[in-house]
């Protein structure tokens, strides 16, 4: 029976013995208790609670940034201890870690343990089976043996393990079913350690980068041309997928109606790919839930917005800039801000601009957009003058104008077509029309193979350590007259609800006579 | 674009008057359990005449507790039943009118989201009602989903029909349907939960030796059970909730699991849970423990349906007003 109750991994274990190997065995068996393990449950759900209060590094870096120049005091301290980060955080880590190991400290004698049940024959019958929870006696007009054959038949129909025997009580049998749920158990918990291995290959060998492209331009996969670039310890970025894509058309659609008006409705971007360089090129077409697929990394649209197409002229009239510049959408109508700069200019020209779809002006907040789709576009320019900073050696951001050595010369709104001559004879400005850009997740993740084979054979064991019973059932016949005594007895290893009836339907048919019923007296 | 509202009108209409006969139900749930306690007496004391006739053997412990629970005083209970049977009825017709007017499964919205799982939390109760005696934990399922029917009609309620592209995929039926089913199954554990928990206390208030008191509700070792059964069946499909919202992500959003914060509390609900079914096999906390620790499941579970919908930033934050 000592089998039967080692469903707890380990029993709640004793003071610490004297002496460093007793202790160290003593903190091992403490480890790998279901208790300990049940505790690190809870402190792994708490420890994660904070990661979903607070704003994540991961997630949105801007918000941490604001909400810590928010807090000055509480701020620092909790970004101190990663509260910030709370996923990627030592203490998170030490959470799940302990717990893997003290599933694995559990895992790993069971597994044993279980090859060699598996291997076994059913325990021998105890002697007396009417102490067992649930049993039965009935008399049987057969003699034991016939019993015994029919009992065994019945089991074998079952699929049932069984082991014939006798001694001085009798003929008995023995049968046992179930083993999938220790199996399923093991296949459950092994998986959720192959997931946690999976998980951690992705994020090693797995990168991810972020790029705005405008439409009517291109991407080739190198390091250079992403915005936002970040991989795991192992990978070499020099060696990226060499394809490269054209984003040949955009194409939005919001909600026109009362409710969730502005709501978007439909994104798709229209790409010509690449697979390598001088390789034959093909058109394929990716949206929110279809990304593309292309050497080994997954192209994912993510956003999108408008890039105002600008014609700069300096006095001559010749043209020092022609070019769509994305621009950063700042709210759920796109009213969207972005910067040109026109180094090749003199004197250098910076312009801050507002490009609203659907333009409208508030008359304390200023211009704003009131729709996302271009309805009514403007774009809305303060021009500046001076040196934009760009040969200081410092790497500038192109969404931000460094105005620190530049003049303000005027400010001016236009709509599409028109021109803007800019004070002082310092050129034109010319608003030809506007595109669209989208903004595309690329990422390479080797660790999802692994990762859903894992939680497919996570729930399959699952399903079996839940759902299959593991029982043990005896019989035994003793000669009395001219027919025999039938004793058969139960053992469930959980709650088994359907044991009992099943008791009393083998005793009926092994013994295939009248019932004496033990069970209710 | 213009959208007919007719049906749309219509639905909203069939819900309200779902809740009326809900009201009803649940009315008829708290007068057969205020009025019953002696005539629950007067059955217990039948029992054992009973299962000495019963006679043939193999009706187990169960089958014949279900028996003492059939004498008359539940009358009460059993109008609250057909009730509930024809405000599921009506409810059902409602959210597949609702989908009809949208032209698709009525999952987009938190007020679409909120009719189907109050469909689901119903549903879940009445199919259990066909395998055991579950009339006592009524008044518990009535009053749960007339307060989701009333947040939903009162503060979530939405005249759109269409989606936001991220919604657009057949993972929203395989990742929804499992979802709401689970959080029917985790309404009705909770029920059980705390019935156990008003069980227990009342057996740990009995002084040593005596009677405990008697009561019209199930024995604290069945609801314990019960308890455990509904998990055993809800933590696999949650499981599988949780993964195939990560397979979605990952085809949506460029990542299997980015603890955005709707996954972070699946993540959470569904370590609660896990640490449910441990406490189980575990000395000392199987009982209160346990059903305080699935009381909290069932917390973390109302968290992300409804908190992180609609007070937190985040990817799922797609409440629809």
């Amino acid at each position: 029976m000592s089998e039967l109750a080692s469903d707890l991994s380990t029993q709640p274990a004793a003071p610490p013995p004297l002496g460093t190997k007793g202790f160290f065995r003593w903190m091992w068996r403490q480890l790998t208790s279901m208790r300990t393990a049940l505790i690190l449950l809870v402190f792994l759900a708490i420890a994660s609670i904070p990661g979903s209060v607070l704003p994540q590094q991961g997630l949105d870096p801007v918000r941490v940034n604001e909400w810590i120049a928010g807090n000055p005091t509480s701020g620092p301290i909790l970004k101190r201890f990663g509260f910030f980060d709370v996923y990627a955080s030592p203490w998170f880590a030490a959470i799940y870690l302990l717990l893997f190991i003290s599933l694995i400290g559990c895992i790993l004698p069971r597994s044993f343990a279980h090859a060699r049940v598996l291997r076994a024959k059913p325990p021998v019958a105890p002697r007396n089976l009417t102490r067992l929870p649930r049993s039965t006696e009935v008399d049987s007009e057969y003699a034991a043996d016939a019993v015994i054959d029919s009992a065994e038949r019945i089991f074998r129909a079952k699929r049932w393990r069984v082991r014939r025997g006798e001694d001085e009580g009798g003929q008995w049998i023995a049968a046992e079913k179930g083993y999938w749920r220790e199996t399923g158990n093991l296949v459950f918990h092994i998986a959720l350690i192959v997931l946690l291995i999976g998980v951690g290959y992705g994020s090693l060998w797995g990168w991810k980068g972020n790029v705005i492209v405008v439409s009517g331009k291109g991407f080739s996969d190198t390091l250079t041309q992403y915005d936002v670039w970040g991989g795991g310890r192992l990978v070499d970025a020099s060696n990226l997928p060499p394809f490269s894509f054209t984003l040949t058309d955009f194409n939005a659609d919001f909600e026109r109606g009362e409710a969730q008006r502005g709501a978007p409705r439909f994104f798709e971007a229209k790409l010509t790919v690449r697979d390598a360089p001088g390789a034959t090129p093909y058109d394929t077409t990716i949206g929110v839930n279809e990304p593309l697929s292309v050497g080994g990394a997954k192209v994912f649209l993510v956003g999108h917005g408008y890039a105002p197409h600008v014609i700069v002229r300096d006095t001559t009239g010749a043209v020092v800039f022609d070019d769509s510049v994305a621009f950063l959408p700042q709210d759920g109508s796109f009213t969207s801000t972005g910067v040109i700069k026109v180094p090749d200019a003199i004197p250098q020209i910076g312009i801050q601009g507002l490009f609203l779809p659907t333009a409208a002006l508030d008359e304390v907040l200023g211009p704003y957009s009131t729709f996302p789709a271009p309805d009514d576009p403007a774009l809305f320019m303060s021009a500046w003058v001076g040196d934009l900073g760009l040969n200081s050696g410092e790497t500038q951001s192109v969404y931000r104008l460094d105005n620190s050595q530049m003049d303000l010369i005027g400010r001016e709104a236009l709509r599409p077509g028109e021109t803007w001559d800019l004070p002082d004879g310092v050129g034109s400005v010319e608003f030809v029309g506007f595109t669209r850009w989208a903004s595309l997740q690329i990422a390479h993740d080797p660790g999802q193979g692994i990762a859903l084979i894992a939680v497919t054979f996570a729930i399959a064991g699952l399903l079996l350590s839940l759902f299959v019973k593991r029982r043990r059932m005896w019989v035994r016949a003793r000669p009395a007259g001219t027919g025999s005594t039938v004793v058969t007895a139960g053992l469930a290893r959980s709650d088994d609800e359907r044991l009992e009836s099943l008791v009393n339907d083998v005793a009926t048919a092994a013994a295939g006579g009248v019932e004496r019923d033990r069970t209710r007296t | 674009m213009t959208e007919d509202l007719g049906l749309a009108q219509l639905s909203l209409l069939i819900v309200y008057l779902s809740m009326a006969v809900i009201t009803m139900a649940m009315i008829s749930f708290a007068v057969s359990l205020a009025g019953t306690r002696t005539s629950k007496l007067a059955a217990r004391e039948r029992v054992p005449a009973l299962v000495g006739s019963g006679g043939d053997g193999t009706s187990s412990a169960a089958d014949s507790e279900s028996v003492s629970e059939a004498p008359k005083g539940l009358r009460a209970a059993n109008v609250g039943m057909s009730l509930t049977w024809l405000a599921f009825a009506m409810l059902l017709v409602g959210v597949v009118l609702r989908g009809v007017w949208a032209g698709r499964v009525p999952w987009g919205n938190m007020y679409e989201f909120s009719i189907t799982s109050a469909l689901g939390t119903l549903a879940v109760f009445l199919v259990y009602s066909f395998f055991r005696d579950v009339r006592w934990l009524g008044i518990y399922v009535t009053t749960v989903v007339l307060l989701t029917l009333g947040v939903a009609v009162r503060v979530l309620y939405t005249e759109s029909a269409q989606l936001v592209p991220a919604l657009k995929s057949y993972w929203l039926i395989i990742h929804v349907s499992a979802a709401v089913i689970c959080g029917g199954a985790f309404t009705i554990a909770a029920g059980v939960a705390l019935t156990y928990l008003v069980q227990d206390r009342r057996l740990r208030r009995t002084p040593e030796g005596a009677e405990p008191p008697a009561s019209r509700l199930p024995s604290a070792e069945r609801l314990e059970l019960l308890n455990y059964k509904i998990l055993t069946f809800a933590f696999p499909l949650w499981t599988f909730a949780v993964v195939s919202g990560a397979i979605w992500a990952e085809s949506a959003w460029g990542r299997y699991w980015g603890w955005d914060p709707k996954e972070t509390w699946a993540f959470i609900t569904w370590v609660i849970y896990a640490a449910f079914l441990h406490a189980r096999t575990t000395a000392g906390w199987r009982g209160r423990r346990a059903a305080w620790i699935s009381l909290v499941g069932f917390l973390a579970f109302l968290i992300n349906y409804f908190g992180v919908n609609l007070f937190v930033q985040g990817l799922h934050s797609y409440k629809g007003f």
